[in-house]
């Protein structure tokens, strides 16, 4: 092995130790001061959420895809509510297709959008700008 | 040719490219008529099918193009050639086993690898299978690497470790908790993003040391800096994505660290740029030679776009809109695209020349594709300004009404998406021709 090879795999092997012991952190570190943990309930509506595909066209916290609106606090949002999610459900709205929930397929997809929306808020309109370029984010529930 | 699995591998690339931009047409029409063909082509099955699809070329035409360079470039003995046809062999009956998957609604996957869970293991497979043969040929005869080596070598292990890590919400402790699966969902995505670029980017420089027949490229202390600063941002930059998501600010000050390290790539950028503007550019550089030079004005916009948008107080408002797809298209057709069109043309330049016709077909359509892909990356960013706008300051109207007002808008996406594909089907017709005609060679 020549010099520079030695110093490579050197450097490799510094950063990959740092690595390790960031995800180490990132997996096992909690998430924010208030973890919620799913219930059984929420969970399924979680799978329905992944299995429907509801990420190609919404968003949670902003990350998913765009042809629809976030729904991350569509829970709590003024005039919107469980009611509101339900209906939607199976109305086949626009582009949103007509799926077919019974009812407690609906009740669980409920739930998971109530899990959700007790995590945060997205947008974060009270987060606060430092001249740094940081933002600091409202938490949910903090104290 | 000898060795064909290669040129297999490149072939199918070519054909998922052009079934990939078929799927994302089909899905921008959706934005425009919403009622039209919507139980036929749902946006949102053919949003993961176009997203899946065009990984797929990217992934395949660097793997094809890097197995091209081991054994008939460099004419290396592979370790294995047996090895190298299984892996096409596994990505091939797995290709369609996701397709499967996804007419038959079977999707409980997630963005990007939308398909059935189980596929990722012969994934996982295929790639084990890239990764020994390319270390046990690599490491018995070649002494002192180049960068690219370095590259492709992380570049494969990096592929592994983060498709593993896209699936850790199989396990209940990061399912159950809803912010730290979101964040190691998207780490795993900029990650993923971050280990094909090595296998990119390796591809660039490898490209480009071949054109200029220049040994030296490659081999600086330059060249090694700004493959650990890469690999660093691939390590720990991931999480510009999540900072809007609430989770310990830690990570998020971690991240906005490390991004802003890409200062550097945009000023060394411009320093390069300068100087070699004294220099005469040389007319008799063969085509591939012409799509990297393009590449370097997308990695300049798209750099500067993704930089400010690493800063958090900007993130915050092009963060879930159209602004992020203008980036994520952006890079993967200006930069990948680009990159692995002259890789494919400098390969094919080695199998038999093109026609002066051909030729200049070809050019003409590098610019159609550069100028549409100008007007399209716009479109984009008039949308995410408008949907921004609306999220933050305009928020009286309902989501359909705001969706309505940029009717021209997606219009004019459409559009430059169509020319965009013309374009690129002018520019992989030939070259699948020729990878064909090598074939019977
Ligand atoms: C093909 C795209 C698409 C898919 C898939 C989709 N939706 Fe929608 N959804 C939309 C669009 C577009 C709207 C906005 C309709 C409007 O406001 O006119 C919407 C609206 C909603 C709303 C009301 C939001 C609000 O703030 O007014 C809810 C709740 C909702 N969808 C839930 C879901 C769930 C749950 C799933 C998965 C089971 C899902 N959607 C799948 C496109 C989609
Ligand atoms: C080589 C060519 C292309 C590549 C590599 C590519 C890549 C991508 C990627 C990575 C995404 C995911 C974006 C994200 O979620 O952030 C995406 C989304 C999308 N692409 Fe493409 N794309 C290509 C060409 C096209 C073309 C020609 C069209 C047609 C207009 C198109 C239409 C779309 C649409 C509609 C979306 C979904 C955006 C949304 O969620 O609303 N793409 N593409």
């Amino acid at each position: 092995m020549t010099e520079k090879t030695k110093y490579n795999i050197a450097i490799i092997s510094i950063l990959l130790i740092l690595f390790v012991v960031y995800n180490g952190f990132v997996y096992t570190s909690k998430e924010n001061a208030n973890p919620v943990i799913l219930t059984e309930q929420a969970l399924h509506g979680q799978r329905l959420w992944q299995e429907n595909n509801c990420w190609s066209c919404h968003q949670t916290y902003g990350l998913g895809g765009y042809l629809g609106p976030d729904l991350t606090n569509v829970y709590s949002a003024k005039n919107k509510g469980p009611q509101y999610i339900k209906a939607f459900l199976n109305s086949g709205v626009k582009t949103m297709p007509k799926f077919n929930f019974s009812e407690s397929e609906k009740e669980a997809l409920v739930s998971y959008l109530k899990f959700v929306d007790s995590t945060g808020y997205y947008p974060n309109y009270h987060a606060i700008f430092k001249p740094s370029g940081w933002i600091e984010l409202e938490y949910k529930n903090e104290k | 040719m000898k060795n064909k699995t290669s040129t297999l591998f490149l072939i199918t690339a070519l054909l998922a490219l052009l079934m990939g931009v078929a799927f994302g047409l089909l899905a921008a029409l959706q934005y425009l008529i919403p009622e039209f063909l919507k139980d036929l082509l749902p946006f949102h099955k053919m949003r993961p099918f176009h997203v899946t699809t065009v990984i797929t070329w990217i992934v395949l035409c660097a793997t094809g193009s890097i197995y091209f360079y081991l054994s008939q470039v460099e004419k290396f003995k592979l370790f294995s050639d047996k090895l190298m046809k299984t892996h096409f062999i596994v990505f091939l009956i797995t290709g369609i086993g996701i397709y499967l998957s996804y007419f038959f609604g079977k999707m409980e996957g997630r963005e990007y690898l939308a398909f059935t869970p189980i596929l990722t293991i012969p994934i996982l497979f295929g790639w084990l299978l890239f990764g020994i043969n390319y270390f046990k040929t690599m490491l018995k005869q070649v002494k002192n690497w180049p960068v690219y080596y370095w590259m492709w070598g992380t570049g494969i292990v990096f592929m592994m470790i983060h498709l593993t890590e896209a699936h850790l919400w199989l396990m209940p402790y990061f399912r159950e908790h809803v912010i730290k699966d979101l964040t190691v969902q998207w780490k795993s995505y900029g990650s993923f993003v971050g280990s094909w670029n090595m296998l990119v980017y390796g591809i660039s420089i490898y490209v480009m040391a071949k054109i200029k027949g220049d040994h030296a490229i490659g081999r600086g202390k330059l060249a090694f800096f700004f493959y650990f600063l890469g690999l660093t941002n691939l390590m720990f930059g991931w999480a510009h994505h999540t900072y809007i998501v609430p989770t310990l600010p830690w990570i998020r000050y971690v991240a906005y660290g490390v991004s802003m390290t890409e200062w550097i790539v945009l000023g060394y950028m411009i320093y390069e740029w300068r100087r070699s503007l004294t220099k005469t550019e040389k007319d008799s550089y063969p085509l591939a030679y012409r799509f990297l030079v393009t590449t370097d004005f997308w990695i300049f916009v798209n750099l500067i776009i993704a930089l400010l948008f690493s800063i958090p107080a900007i993130n915050f408002f092009t963060h879930g809109t159209h602004i992020t797809v203008a980036h994520s298209m952006g890079t993967t057709i200006g930069i990948n695209t680009s990159i692995l069109f002259a890789s494919l043309l400098f390969i094919v330049s080695r199998i038999s020349a093109f026609t002066k016709k051909e030729e200049t077909s070809i050019k003409r359509s590098l610019l159609g594709f550069n100028i549409s892909l100008f007007l399209f990356f716009m479109a984009l960013l008039v949308a995410g300004a408008r949907r921004s706008h609306w999220m933050y300051a305009g928020n009286d109207t309902s989501f359909s009404n705001m969706q309505e007002s940029l009717f021209w808008v997606y219009m004019a996406f459409f559009v430059f998406g169509i020319t965009l594909t013309t374009s690129m089907v002018f520019i992989g017709l030939p070259i699948l021709r020729k990878l064909i005609n090598g074939l019977r060679l």
